[in-house]
């Protein structure tokens, strides 16, 4: 039946091969014939698929990313980002939706996703994967580290409680004492002129932060924005350049 | 078992738990030969066997086992956003231990001459992305969403009282990937802690390929032609990150203070803080005059001793300790490199300071919100 199905106009038009590949041209061709397998190369050095290698962080790093992306979609339909419904609308969930884990997934995927995140690098170090000619796939993967930390820690102000908007506060406190930008930062006294000073309480690095003098709305709606879409957005951006990088620096690393 | 509590409580402080960690670490991961010769003597490789990682990890969960009996460590340890931090320390062990089980054994098969599973004669030795990868993915992306289904249906995400701006937590801690962050503010004002260091972290994270630039070594796991870069990197790693957020973590309590792991977290623990800065202990213990009105005078003395550290002491390594390192790198590079890392020994040293001498800034302009 299924053998039949393969046969078919409709499923030859989908998949070109056609047929389960059993040759080897085949094999090769299920690779090169299709998009997501393509970020993949062809034939790999066989230490490539030992897990013992491997570690496998990378790709389960992206996996939960995809994870989240598809969780974070749905939570989106039932969330609004106001100071009035942000916490009443997460309780919903945890209470108004039978078997509701979309929320527990959203979360501890994030942490998973720092993990293994951390995880990779730390295997990419241990095999020296980071050397000539990798050098700014490292730096990309670092950026990449980064913003996963920003979106986690964009997100954790999200549910409005006091977990949240204390966690964000003790983080952003931080943005007040930059130096130059920030108003209890060291050189922000020196950005004026005579009595009027440029870097003030509504003006620096942690207002443009939280959107506001105090944790509030304009906090939640920005971290909203950058946690939906800002950082997503630039996180995909330095993704794509990092796999295409693994690629064109020769694929997985090998002895010299 | 409460005497054993006690011994775990004790040894928990962080003036013990970091010297013995600072003694110990680069005997484990030997940054020159000096240390590595030692590590053979000591046998400490052994802790690379497979024996050895059976053993401490039983060890470790039977202290999680154990102490979950104990109510002060299942409060902390069983907050549900910490549960992802008990598991780190798990990964984060076993996964030093296979990195390095994987090196030294590299390292033995390179010395006998024979192959490592690594190499690999192109092309003959390449495998098929399409069955023999895809596969491997498929069963590792199914088990992943198997796990965390699990994970999800075991345990609620938390979600406390509705935020209220006008009432702050005792303590209120950053998200637990940022605690080895709030962790420092206890030695370094918030424009070091959480601006300048980690900016240096991403920095340095980003400046290691063009310091470490050999393309030997790479592509297999590997130690002994790597011990320099290994040996820092874990000690960033293992000791200034994973170790300062796990004591930022299940430490830390009310105000800030210390706590043992089996230490109920009292509020009113009372904490001596007499700290006082490098300016105070001249002129007012040393010298029995007054602070001087002027800053500059005040604090000229602090000022000298930071610009000597980091003046003197990169030509001073350069020209003694760091010979081969300066040769190989060249001036510039150097003298990045070792900035990067004089900065990251700011924070053991002002850890001392606090806690042999009480010694808060070295320089404190607080007019101006600079005190390091």
């Amino acid at each position: 039946m299924l053998e039949k199905f393969r046969e078919t106009q409709f499923y030859k038009s989908i998949f070109r091969g056609g047929g389960v590949p059993k040759s080897r041209r085949q094999r090769m061709m299920v690779v090169l014939n299709s998009v997501f397998l393509h970020l993949h190369p062809v034939r790999l050095p066989k230490h490539a698929v030992k897990l013992k290698f491997t570690w496998c962080m990378g790709g389960l790093s992206f996996f939960i990313f995809l994870i989240l992306t598809i969780s974070g979609i749905l939570l989106m339909f039932y969330y609004r980002p106001t100071i009035e419904y942000a916490y009443t609308d997460i309780i919903d969930l945890a209470e108004q939706v039978p078997f509701g884990i979309m929320r527990e997934i959203h979360r501890w995927g994030a942490h998973a996703m720092v993990i293994t995140v951390w995880l990779h690098m730390f295997r990419v170090f241990m095999t020296g994967s980071y050397k000539p000619p990798r050098e700014f796939n490292w730096a990309v993967g670092v950026i990449l580290l980064l913003l996963t930390l920003l979106l986690s820690f964009t997100g954790y102000l999200l549910p409005w409680d006091q977990l949240a908007i204390w966690a964000i506060t003790v983080g952003s406190n931080m943005a007040r004492a930059a130096p130059f930008v920030g108003h209890e930062g060291p050189g922000a006294a020196l950005l004026a002129i005579g009595d009027i000073n440029f870097v003030t309480m509504g003006s620096d690095m942690r207002f443009a932060l939280i959107g506001g003098r105090f944790m509030g709305e304009g906090a939640l709606l920005r971290f909203y924005v950058l946690h939906c879409i800002g950082l997503p957005f630039i996180i995909m951006i330095f993704m794509a350049v990092h796999f295409w990088r693994i690629r064109k620096d020769g694929g997985i690393s090998t002895p010299v | 078992m409460e005497s054993f509590k006690h011994f775990i409580d004790t040894i928990s402080n962080p003036t013990i738990l970091f010297t013995s960690t600072l003694i110990i670490f680069f005997f484990i991961f030997p940054i020159n030969d000096w240390f590595d010769k030692w590590n053979r003597r000591l046998k400490l490789y052994v802790l690379w066997s497979s024996k050895s990682m059976v053993i401490a990890s039983i060890l470790m969960a039977a202290f999680f086992v154990i102490g979950i009996s104990d109510p002060d460590f299942r409060s902390i340890v069983l907050k549900p956003d910490n549960v992802p931090i008990s598991g780190l320390i798990f990964l984060v062990y076993f996964f030093t231990w296979l990195s390095m089980h994987q090196a030294y054994e590299n390292d033995a098969k390179l010395e006998r001459g024979e192959p490592i599973d690594e190499q690999y004669d192109a092309p003959n030795d390449k495998v098929l992305v399409w069955p023999d990868l895809v596969y491997v993915e498929f069963i590792a992306l199914i088990l992943c969403s198997a796990f965390l289904m699990i994970w999800s249906i075991g345990l609620p995400a938390p979600i406390e009282e509705p935020a209220n701006p006008a009432e702050s937590p005792n303590p209120a801690k950053a998200p637990w990937y940022f605690l080895g962050l709030q962790e420092m503010l206890v030695y370094f004002d918030p424009w070091m802690a959480g601006v300048v260091l980690p900016t240096l972290i991403i920095v340095g994270l980003i400046a290691i390929p063009y310091m470490d630039n050999e393309p030997a070594g790479s592509g297999y796991y590997s130690f002994k032609n790597r011990k320099m870069s290994i040996a820092l990197f874990m000690f960033g790693w293992l000791v200034l990150w994973d170790m300062l957020i796990i004591v930022g973590t299940f430490l830390r309590g009310p105000n800030w203070n210390f706590f043992g792991p089996f230490e109920y977290w009292d509020i009113h623990k009372l904490e001596a803080l007499t700290n006082i800065n490098f300016s105070e202990y001249i002129y007012i213990k040393w010298m029995n005059t007054g602070l001087p009105k002027s800053i500059i005078f005040r604090e000229i003395w602090g000022i000298i001793v930071v610009l000597g550290y980091f003046l003197i002491l990169p030509p001073l390594l350069a020209k003694t300790m760091c010979k081969k390192l300066f040769a190989r790198l060249g001036s510039f590079k150097y003298s990045f490199f070792i900035m990067l890392i004089l900065i990251a020994i700011t924070l053991p040293i002002k850890m001392y300071l606090r806690w042999m001498f009480n010694l808060k800034y070295i320089i404190a302009i607080p007019e101006y919100f600079f005190n390091f």
